[in-house]
């Protein structure tokens, strides 16, 4: 049989399906709805059938529920067994899965046993129409470029995709589609060979960058962590979530879970302020699908400038305390 | 025990040069360092060289004759020997074409089977491709498992505990030996070059490994080997309309940017 349709694997954390798998599903159905084929999505976990009727709602033809006590946590070479025995028995031509922790562990191992092709990170995914080859798009060499990645002969086709690099579907309670609730065949030497010792949640580890619906974002523009506090007085003034670029959290001024592009997070806000931020690549990859972009800078042609709905070019140092300053003006007055 | 570390040399600078052809990139000998995550990576390897007197640490990196420098890099730095996988064969490789030759490598160095004594570590991704894919490969390979974002590691006898970073806190995970891990960055504060480590860099002969000597064919590797082609590489344009103002002593551009604030209900 020939490879035809396209699976998405799902994401569960805590036994709740996690919200990348709708983003996922948003994907997968553009993808077959251009190559007229059908969508599945897999879901792997214990207790998890509730969600299976939600996933064929937000786009799925088919959803597929492996259920087992032995999958309830992550597990590189478990999850892997089970993935590859339902990808050799439903045979998709294309395999997306969630940029995460858990999906870039997961995929290497499958592409490893299927010998097939995986493009990590990818930003844009789309099909060349005449050789039905997904094309799949990612940020390059420390973010400065873009490629274009295809896998012309092996099958199938598998690519990582950055959460909230796409808006899930809404939920169409009319939809129908299949449930398919399946066994995992156990594998004494896997299970034996990795274990979960505890799981230790941090919210720390969390900060809200990733859901805020407004992120102000220093660059090394900022030049000092002294400098970079602007940065948190303006997030402070517009209650918004604190984000840097990866020059800033190299210097150390803030922490990684703060960081915003391909090597960090990606955030799609209602509004994203980006301060003594240049535009690498590198960064853009991670927030350029904002609702509205502000942008200051001191140099005119800086590339932020670009995708930018707003944009005040000069000294960030007189600009952003102006700012500050109006609008708690603002707030008084109000107050008033 | 062996402790294979395999790390990459990458670009010091991220202004690389890309062939418009391949889409693959082009390395001049100069201005390449050791990915910085596999030095924190080699740091975690003497750690544990440290705590026992049965340790070997070796360093594994797959590239062209000048990637060695990574290696003596590694060797003052404190690791026992490097062997480096050079071969025109190799050039072009993918993520999956890389991770075969390193495993086969590691199966090399470990005295032909890699052993239930035996660990590989590298950085949990390269700072040029940051696919993150080579070591979870490479553990399928090696028919081994494999723990990846570790930011600890325990060894005890027959097994590994460590600490995985996930988005939400972490996991302490127990893994049978042999495994591969990967490093994050918080796991330790790599160490500098010593002057004894300098001597031995400058003595020890770094062995070259070829396809043949891995007992590869080049379908295996290389351009050959690799299921993805780069079809495009190219500059993003991105457009917005974007009102722009230039800042002055008048207050202008700033009252404005509170005015479109508040026209798209965003204060």
């Amino acid at each position: 049989m020939d490879y035809e349709g396209v699976l998405v694997i799902g994401e569960q954390r805590g036994g709740r399906v996690h919200s990348v798998t709708f983003e996922l599903l948003a994907r997968g159905r553009a993808l077959a709805d251009k190559l007229g084929v059908k969508l599945s999505c897999v879901i792997l976990g214990h207790g998890l059938q509730q969600y299976a009727q939600e996933i064929v709602q937000r786009g799925a033809d088919t959803a597929y529920v492996i259920d087992d006590p032995a999958l309830e946590w992550f597990l590189p070479r478990t999850y892997c067994n089970a993935v590859v025995e339902l990808i050799e028995e439903a045979k998709p031509e294309v395999v997306l899965a969630a940029a995460t922790t858990t999906g870039r562990t997961l995929m290497p191992l499958v592409a490893a046993r299927l010998m097939t092709g995986l493009t990590a990170d990818c930003t844009g995914l789309d099909i060349d129409e005449k050789e039905r080859l997904l094309l799949q798009t990612r940020p390059a060499i420390g973010g400065n470029v873009m490629a274009t990645i295809k896998t012309p002969v092996a099958r199938p086709q598998m690519a990582t995709v950055r959460p909230k690099s796409a808006r899930p579907l809404p939920a169409d309670p009319g939809r129908r589609g299949e449930v398919v609730v399946k066994a995992y065949k156990r594998e004494a030497a896997s299970s034996a060979s990795e274990k979960m010792l505890e799981f230790v949640a941090d919210a720390t580890q969390e900060v809200s960058v990733q859901d805020a619906e407004v992120i102000v974002a220093g660059g090394k523009g900022l030049k000092t962590r002294d400098g970079f506090k602007l940065v948190e007085d303006l997030a402070r003034e517009l209650g918004a979530a604190v984000g840097a670029t990866r020059d800033v959290v190299d210097l150390g001024w803030i922490g990684y879970s703060h960081q915003i592009g391909l090597s960090g997070k990606t955030v799609s806000p209602k509004l994203y302020v980006a301060i003594g931020i240049s535009g690498t690549i590198q960064h853009l990859a991670g927030m350029q699908t904002a609702e509205t972009i502000v942008a200051i800078n001191r140099d005119k042609d800086a590339q932020i400038f670009k995708v930018a709905d707003f944009g005040i070019v000069g000294d960030l140092f007189q600009v952003v305390p102006e700012i500050i300053e109006k609008l708690q003006r603002a707030k008084a007055h109000k107050a008033l | 025990m062996h402790i294979v570390v395999l790390m990459k040399q990458v670009p010091g600078t991220s202004n690389v040069k890309m062939d418009e052809n391949t889409g693959t990139m082009i390395r001049t000998e100069h201005e390449n360092v050791m990915n910085p995550l596999d030095e924190n990576a080699l740091e975690a390897a003497l750690e544990i060289r440290r705590l026992r007197d049965d340790v070997s640490v070796v360093g594994v990196s797959m590239g062209p004759p000048p990637a060695k420098r990574v290696l003596e890099e590694a060797i003052a730095m404190g690791a026992d020997s490097g062997v480096l996988l050079s071969d025109r064969g190799f050039s072009g490789s993918d993520t999956l074409a890389t991770a075969i030759p390193l495993a086969r490598a590691a199966q090399v160095i470990c005295g032909g089977r890699i052993g239930p004594d035996d660990l590989v570590l590298c950085g949990e991704r390269a700072t040029d491709g940051e696919t993150g894919q080579v070591g979870p490969m490479v553990s399928s390979f090696l028919g081994v498992p494999v723990a990846t974002y570790v930011r600890s590691i325990h060894v005890g006898d027959g097994y590994v505990d460590v600490e995985r970073v996930v988005e939400d806190g972490f996991e302490r995970l127990r893994l049978s030996l042999p495994a591969v891990l990967t490093i994050v960055k918080d796991i330790n504060q790599p160490g500098f070059p010593t002057l004894d480590g300098k001597i031995a860099a400058r003595s020890v002969k770094i062995p070259v490994l070829t396809l043949k000597d891995l007992g590869l064919s080049p379908d295996h590797t290389g351009l050959h080997g690799s299921p993805t082609r780069v079809v495009r590489v190219f500059r993003p344009k991105f457009s917005r309309d974007t009102v722009l103002y230039t800042q002055d002593n008048s207050g202008t551009a700033t009252d404005n940017l509170l005015k479109f604030l508040d026209s798209r209900g965003l204060r």
